[in-house]
């Protein structure tokens, strides 16, 4: 992923990161890419770890078996019990922890070595998160108030005056079913698109400085932008997590709106 | 004069849009600082919200962040 040199000078990162060449099936609808290639790997490595975690689940667990239960704990009493209650929670924990454990993994294929492509640095795999979102809250809504409960809840909210709602009405018809399901995918996307670019600088600058530059002296600009690149890797790691985190935070937040009663 | 702007105009090369993001994030950066800065206040004064305050507080982060990655995304989409 680093730009290739050919003795050609420093190329900075482009938006072309993200649309490499094909390297199956060119030319159909079944394109298959790097960044598909990265998803799948990720996908198959988190479905063997919790498979391999649900067989080998022991009352006293292991280290290993911990940390999956430490991450799972932290999704239901962290997310889903304080912002949901108790009672819903358990219904919307698969899908909260399914979200945060998959975003999560996905992420952080964006800093591991050799595949260093975040597999939700391009909009599709979180727009498809978005739209289950979308589905999931809208759905929990409509089963709790019906249609038309749901549309006066959301779109009417109570303790406005009522020529107020001229104004208030179709912001929150935009906010409730364009705005959220969009800006949910676009912040996940734009996170990583922002991480990668700058991790490829950091990477880039320094192979620049310390392998094309002939000046020994500028070999300084290189170990001071190999360190700024370390430090952003542990940086990507950090933002990884809370993007994770904000995007299950949301979800929980949009269904509670959905299935909160009128007062 | 107007010869002048343009000689300058002639040197100085690049995209505007990187002008655009440095403007773009200014808004967001504010408003995080305000954000977190007085989420840390209420949690000196009452430590004892401190994670509902926290979980707001990341609630609210998502919405000023995505401001500023609009800049981002504009940058790349419009030129």
């Amino acid at each position: 992923m680093l730009p290739l040199s050919s003795g050609g000078g420093f190329t900075p990162p482009t938006i072309q990161d993200f649309f490499p060449e094909p390297i199956l099936f060119s030319g159909t609808w079944f394109e298959f890419d790097r960044i598909q290639l990265v998803r799948m790997l990720m996908a198959l490595f988190l479905v063997g770890v919790f498979v391999i975690a649900a067989r080998r689940a022991k009352l006293v667990p292991g280290r290993f078996q911990a940390a999956i239960e430490w991450i799972l704990d932290f999704v239901r009493t962290a997310v889903a019990e304080d912002i949901l209650g108790k009672e819903n929670a358990k219904k919307y924990l698969t899908l909260l922890t399914t979200l945060f454990v998959a975003i999560l993994g996905f992420n952080l294929t964006g800093v591991i070595p050799f595949l260093n492509i975040a597999g939700t640095s391009r909009i599709g795999l979180p727009l498809i998160l978005a739209l289950w979102v979308y589905v999931m809250y809208i759905g929990a809504g409509i089963k709790k108030h019906g249609v038309g409960g749901f549309l006066k809840g959301s779109l009417f909210p109570a303790g406005v005056p009522a020529f107020l709602y001229v104004l208030l009405a179709p912001v929150e018809f935009l906010q409730v079913f364009v705005l959220r399901p969009v800006t949910l995918a676009l912040r996940l996307t734009a996170n990583m698109i922002a991480g990668h670019l700058m991790l490829v600088l950091c990477f880039g600058a320094t192979e620049f400085f310390l392998v094309q530059e002939a000046f020994p002296a500028m070999k300084v600009f290189g170990a001071l932008t190999f360190v700024s690149a370390l430090v952003m890797t542990l940086f990507e790691i950090f933002v990884a997590a809370l993007q994770a985190y904000i995007f299950v935070v949301l979800t929980a937040v949009y269904i509670s709106l959905s299935i909160a009663d009128e007062h | 004069m107007s010869s002048l702007i343009l000689a300058a105009a002639d040197t100085v090369s690049g995209n505007l849009a990187t002008i655009g993001y440095g403007l773009a994030v200014l808004g967001p950066g504010i408003g995080l600082g305000i954000l977190i800065g007085k989420t840390v206040e209420g949690m000196a004064r009452q430590p004892e919200v401190a994670g509902q305050l926290r979980t707001t507080m990341f609630i609210g982060i998502g919405f000023v962040e995505v401001l500023g990655l609009l800049g981002l995304i504009t940058g790349f989409l419009f030129t």
